[in-house]
């Protein structure tokens, strides 16, 4: 049987493939501002690659903040249990699973069979979510991919009061004032928005053991920031911002 | 006068209320919560003519009160607030 | 390059009144994160004031603040009886006796500014907002302050006047140059409502329709928060935002109620009220 999972979240858009539980394809591609286009060039992108048709697909399952545009679409499950049946598959000691994506934070608590036993989600406020990040590193003026290795050559914590990604924009601009050098407040960047995320996950009550997942996972300074705060280990899988869209193409193929 | 603390943001809104003219800063709120997020006020910067102590929350926790109050309150099965109940004048209120 | 988001500084001295006459000279001075102002009454009568940016420079705001107010007077501050500091900065007012919140001093000003019959006021700062009851003296009786979230906040307003390349001054007009009130952009949070807004941009929409989509979301915001504490007439508006026609004309459509015209520059309610406070405060003899 061959499903496949396509997330379609606020940035980007990722289209996992599976043929009888295996892996066959997949794709990620930055949601456009013709976003159809972009729905479009991802699967012709994948299906290219794998030799098929858009029709050999038995089953396709959509998921994330734009589902409901997947016409190609059978069915749509929602992030949570997507997110959650991905992360139990690739580990199945994950009992708490955390996905960061661009406009939404999520703190899901599983079961051992991968059941969602609870969840809290921070929407609709940029301050949890990559979002966050992203206007903290144009501030910076540095390129996001670089906010996280620069923050870890931090040698002090610096507190950012700010809860809001527009204020603590401001917020910056004083610390450049007061001669903050840059690694400082890329690290104090990672530690506001891990504390607000640390929160959310304390509501569902967190277990080992913990899984990262998202687009935000790859951040390595959020990800040492996360740590640090939860006190603990954090598993990152090796496509952290594929798990939802897996978890949609194993959801397809009734798993 | 009723005080609002707290703050409303893309996810929600969130105050924690206290009425004043109930108040009379005996710090039973200040104990009970834990995640100390109330402090008393001798001098009520709100009412520049109060004669009694006032308590309020502290200005470091206002703008996250969603997170430090997220504890006491978990998604499911939702027990009494403690600074609610430790409060005996009844001038507590969450409003989320 | 042109910065969009500066509105106009102003300064101004009671044409008709002599300090020299007075009893009782007092000050307020309102050190917000955006805008500072410095009040001077004589007698509980407006004398002078000013209205000027923050800057980054905020320890030295107060005293910028105070100086240009009293520019031309012939007045200096060791006249001046009492001040009381008030606002984001009022820590920050060197020369003032006592600090009060802004919520307090905008009760009291409001009262001042728009007479007794106020009952609810709402404050936009550049930084924050605020729904304040306040009694006939102007006394403070229910109040809730959002300043987590630029949202429904001047610097929300700036945001968007830099992404259209208008100036702060012209948006609220601008605003209203619609046919048709377009439908609002679906997310009050401002880093969201941009990228939305520039969408917009992209397929076309001309300037005063994506403004108009802002400022309908905006208004909108204000009134759930407005809406916690109630609407009781008469209902006025202090700071900054009171003078976005935009806001003003969509927050009296949704709450059915008119809000009441200023006698002054509404972004000195703060430190009016401040002024009132250290009056007070000298006649009780603190």
């Amino acid at each position: 049987m061959i499903t496949a999972g396509v997330d379609i979240g606020a940035k980007t858009i990722k289209i996992v493939i599976m043929k009888d539980g295996q892996v066959i394809g997949q794709n990620l591609v930055m949601a456009g501002y013709d976003f159809q286009e972009s729905l479009k060039t991802a699967w012709d992108e994948v299906l290219t690659k794998t030799g098929l048709t858009l029709n050999q697909i038995d089953r396709i399952v959509a998921t994330g903040a734009g589902k409901k545009e997947a016409g190609m679409a059978h069915d749509q499950v929602t992030e949570i249990s997507a997110a959650a049946r991905g992360a139990i598959t690739l580990d199945n000691r994950v009992r708490t699973v955390i996905d960061v994506g661009a406009e939404e934070g999520r703190a899901i608590k599983i079961d051992a069979n991968g059941k969602v036993v609870d969840f809290a989600i921070n929407e609709k406020c940029a301050a949890g979510a990559g979002a966050f990040t992203e206007a903290m590193a144009r501030a910076l003026e540095v390129k996001l991919e670089e906010l996280g290795p620069l923050s870890l050559t931090s040698t002090q914590a610096v507190a950012m009061n700010a809860q809001c990604a527009v204020f603590a924009e401001s917020e910056l601009v004083t610390l450049v004032h007061a001669k903050t050098l840059k690694p400082d407040m890329a690290r104090a960047v990672h530690d506001a928005i891990a504390d607000r995320i640390v929160s959310m996950v304390r509501r569902v009550g967190m277990e080992n053991e913990v899984m990262l997942i998202g687009g935000v996972a790859k951040n390595v300074g959020f990800y040492e920031s996360l740590k640090r705060e939860l006190e603990t280990e954090v598993i990152v899988p090796k496509d952290p911002e594929l798990v939802s869209a897996l978890g949609a193409a194993l959801l397809a193929a009734g798993k | 006068m009723i005080a609002n603390f707290g703050y409303k943001d893309g996810s929600g809104e969130y105050f924690l209320s206290i009425d004043t003219d109930k108040c009379n800063g005996c710090r039973d709120c200040v104990t009970a919560c834990p995640a100390q997020v109330f402090e008393i006020r001798d001098e009520d910067p709100n009412d520049p003519f109060r004669e009694i102590p006032v308590a309020a929350i502290k200005d470091s926790e206002r703008k996250k009160i969603k997170y430090a109050c997220g504890p006491c309150k978990p998604v499911s099965k939702r027990p009494s607030l403690p600074c609610v109940v430790a409060c005996k004048q009844g001038a507590i209120a969450h409003s989320w | 390059m042109a910065e969009f988001w500066r509105w106009t500084e102003s300064r101004w001295t009671a044409p008709d009144k002599d300090w020299k006459k007075a009893k009782i000279i007092t000050a307020g001075v309102d050190v917000g994160s955006v805008s500072s102002q410095a009040v001077v009454m004589v007698d509980g009568e407006l004398y002078c004031y000013s209205n000027m940016r923050t800057g980054s420079d905020s320890p030295n705001s107060a005293t910028n603040a105070m100086n240009w107010a009293l520019e031309g007077t012939g007045l200096s501050l060791d006249k001046i009886q009492y001040t009381v500091g008030t606002g984001y900065g009022r820590v920050n007012v060197p020369f003032a006796q006592r600090a009060i919140t802004e919520i307090a001093c905008h009760g009291r000003g409001a009262n001042f500014i728009y007479g007794p019959t106020v009952r609810t006021v709402l404050d936009m700062g550049g930084q924050d907002c605020k729904a304040i009851h306040i009694d006939e003296k102007g006394k403070v009786t229910n109040f809730l302050m959002n300043d987590k979230c630029a949202a429904g906040t001047g610097r929300g307003m700036e945001v968007f006047a830099d992404l259209l390349g208008v100036s702060i001054n012209e948006v609220g007009e601008l605003s209203l140059k619609v046919e048709e009130e377009p439908p609002p952009v679906s997310s009050t949070c401002v880093v969201f409502a941009k990228s939305e807004a520039s969408g917009l941009l992209r397929e076309g929409w001309p300037k005063e329709k994506v403004i108009a989509a802002y400022t309908s979301a905006m208004a909108h915001r204000v009134v759930t928060l407005l809406e916690r504490i109630g609407v009781e007439p008469d209902f006025a508006i202090t700071g900054g935002i009171a003078k976005n026609v935009g806001v003003v004309t969509r927050l009296e459509k949704e709450l059915h109620i008119k809000a009441l015209i200023p006698k002054y520059d509404t972004q000195i309610a703060g430190a009016v009220g401040a002024a009132l406070f250290a009056r007070a405060l000298v006649e009780k003899g603190k």
